[in-house]
């Protein structure tokens, strides 16, 4: 039973990893006022960049550092649509995850034929720095992420002075803007730093987890951390616990699929209760949840 | 004006692509956007490839219109299909006048079903219904893929694929030697319903005040919850009507595939038409016509296939894009 539990803690810590930095960048773009539904494409590239990039180079910083460049080119075409332009932030966000979708899988043919014989490199190795074992036995970005990003992203967002102004141009940009702070240039930052987060967190599928690239790889995770940052009201601590949430019920469905008694449950419905437990948590806690002030809305100067 | 302008500058952006795979874009172009009109083979084709995301951009259009941002027509379409798919199986002894109708309105209650939670979760807790929608899609593609892998799996072949479904709850072909069948009649049929609802009657005009200004149609006392429910139950139920047109009129059976993405195409075809009924129809067709124009390209220039949702997804940001400025220089010159 004991070892039932640390392996599914293990495995919670391990699968949340994406889904936090996913969930830190999308809430640093929410709290700038500008929702980033490319999350889910941009996770999908990070992940088959980074994986071609380590693969053709043969080092896995240097897939790490495309899955980074992927991250600033897709917030910053985010942010030339909806800050500069003012389009509509669904669409917008929306197209950019079917344009880096199809990016990505068109790479993915030119460069290994469609994926008939899976390619693989040699992923990063887990790390045991304690030398304690079970649920210690982690990739160091999974250390890095909980013990560095995810306090890091709490301290600058309500510590620092550039926090200040990603929260003040998402609730009020009209003061944000008579204050002194360049309203367009934070949305950008924001949204550069957050599309990094995703992508690299895209990128832990492929260059820690798996060492392969698959279509589908991010399988709607993306939609799940909107979900995640609306279930944490934009707070980065209970949006990252909501990640620990989901990656439980998910790394437990995983489990079950091998425990005797429940092979008879068609693992497809198994891997849908995720999705379910999350829509759930939404409906019973985000009831009216005060979204940011300047939520969808572009700004102009008047 | 904006589509023709909007595709000249997608064809720009999108031709390093098609250089990256070792063709000519002007060739591939010709290819993706002239040459499947030019044959009555490829034409039909068009229409066969227009009509799902017909329905889906129809059911996207009428959910925008009235500010429900139902970004589940996937989901929807899905659900549509597998009611067909179980329907199908069992009206074998009904003749096609009572079998087809029951196909229809089976999958488009379950398309509509797929939608319910969503919106009531909107209108009741205010929870945002976008993010709903969208995780609803991968539940609905996981319990395709459990049918056919479980329950459903063809007896004969073992294939994931469901029994065929009864020769009488077939859509009718609508040409010879074609595919083409009686569901883009329908899908048409919904469109002209739809528009004369939106523009002619006092339940459009509704839809259209709560989607311009929600706040304003309260203070106006329309009832705001039940419009944006009847608009999300509406635009499940078209889009469940997609499921059923591609299971009864082109695959006769549920298969894991079926959908292509349509559902998410949908959300192109509405924001391309303008989220008008008579937009609808012509980007329908327009990326009917592109959808064939890639295949066929893809396989005549042997570049990937996926040019074509690049193509697709390029054309979407452009046009927005195109419209985000038309609308600033508008508001800039009403502001002098």
């Amino acid at each position: 039973m004991i070892a039932f539990v640390f392996d599914i803690l293990t495995a919670t810590i391990r699968n949340a990893t994406p889904l936090a930095l996913g969930t830190i960048g999308e809430t640093y773009a929410e709290r700038s006022g500008v929702l980033n539904l490319g999350i889910e494409g941009t996770m999908y590239a990070g992940a088959f960049f980074g994986f071609a990039t380590a693969f053709w180079t043969g080092s896995l910083e240097m897939g790490l550092l495309a899955a980074v460049l992927v991250g600033l080119v897709a917030g910053g075409l985010m942010a030339f649509l909806t800050v500069t332009l003012g389009a509509n932030q669904h669409v917008s966000g929306l197209g950019l995850t079917l344009l880096l979708i199809g990016v990505s899988e068109f790479g993915n043919r030119l460069a290994f034929g469609g994926g008939q014989s899976l390619r693989r490199i040699d992923p990063y190795p887990l790390v045991d720095p304690l030398g304690l074992g079970g649920p210690f036995s982690q990739y160091a970005l999974t250390y890095v992420t909980f013990l560095a990003f995810v306090p890091l992203a709490w301290w600058v967002l309500m510590r620092t002075h550039f926090g200040l102004a990603i929260r003040a141009v998402g609730e009020d940009p009209e003061a944000a803007d008579a204050a002194g702070i360049s309203v367009f240039r934070t949305r950008y930052a924001a949204l550069m730093v957050g599309g990094v987060l995703m992508a690299v967190g895209g990128a832990f599928f492929t260059l820690a987890a798996l060492g392969s690239f698959t279509l589908d790889i991010i399988a709607g995770r993306g939609w799940v951390v909107i979900a995640l940052v609306i279930f944490g009201r934009w707070g980065i601590w209970r949006a990252v616990s909501g990640a620990l949430l989901f990656s439980a019920v998910y790394s437990l469905q995983l489990r079950l699929r091998v425990t005797p008694g429940w092979q008879d449950v068609p693992f497809e419905l198994l891997l849908a209760l995720p999705y379910l437990v999350v829509i759930a948590a939404l409906a019973l806690s985000g009831r009216n949840v005060a979204y940011p002030g300047a939520y969808l809305k572009p700004y102009r100067r008047t | 004006m904006v589509i023709p302008v909007a595709l000249v500058i997608t064809f720009a952006f999108t031709a390093v692509f098609v250089v990256a795979a070792g063709a000519d874009p002007f060739d591939a172009f010709y290819r993706f956007l002239v040459a499947p009109l030019t044959s009555p083979v490829t034409l039909l084709e068009v229409l066969v490839s227009a009509t799902p995301i017909l329905f889906t951009g129809a059911a996207v259009a009428i959910a925008f219109r009235a500010g429900y941002y139902n970004i589940g027509a996937e989901g929807q379409l899905l659900a549509g299909a597998i009611a067909a798919a179980g329907l199908g199986m069992v009206v074998g002894a009904l003749p096609s006048l009572v079998a087809l109708p029951i196909m229809v309105a089976g999958g488009a209650m379950a398309g509509a079903a797929w939608a319910l939670l969503p919106a009531l979760l909107r209108v009741r807790s205010g929870i945002d219904e976008v993010v709903t929608t969208l995780l609803l899609n991968p539940v609905a593609l996981l319990l395709v893929n459990a049918l056919l892998n479980g329950p459903w799996r063809d007896p004969e072949t073992g294939f994931p694929e469901s029994a065929p479904i009864a020769a009488s709850a077939e859509l009718p072909q609508l040409v010879a030697r074609s595919r083409v069948h009686l569901g883009l009649v329908l899908a048409l049929a919904i469109i002209a319903v739809a528009w004369f609802i939106i523009t002619r009657t006092s339940a459009g005009l509704k839809l259209r005040a709560v989607g311009s200004s929600p706040r304003a149609a309260t203070f106006a006392g329309l009832d705001v919850n039940g419009t944006l429910l009847r608009a999300a139950l509406v635009s499940g139920a078209i889009a469940g009507m997609a499921g059923v047109s591609e299971v009864a009129g082109i695959q006769d059976r549920l298969t894991g595939g079926l959908s292509a993405g349509a559902g998410y195409t949908g959300i192109v075809v509405a924001t391309l038409g303008g989220l008008t009924m008579p937009g609808v129809a012509a980007a329908g067709l327009l990326l009917g016509d592109l959808r064939v124009g890639a295949g066929s390209a893809a396989r005549a220039l042997d570049i990937p296939s996926q040019v074509g949702e690049i193509v697709q997804a390029t054309l979407l940001l452009v046009t927005i894009a195109a419209l985000a400025i038309i609308s600033r220089h508008r508001s800039t010159q009403a502001g002098r």
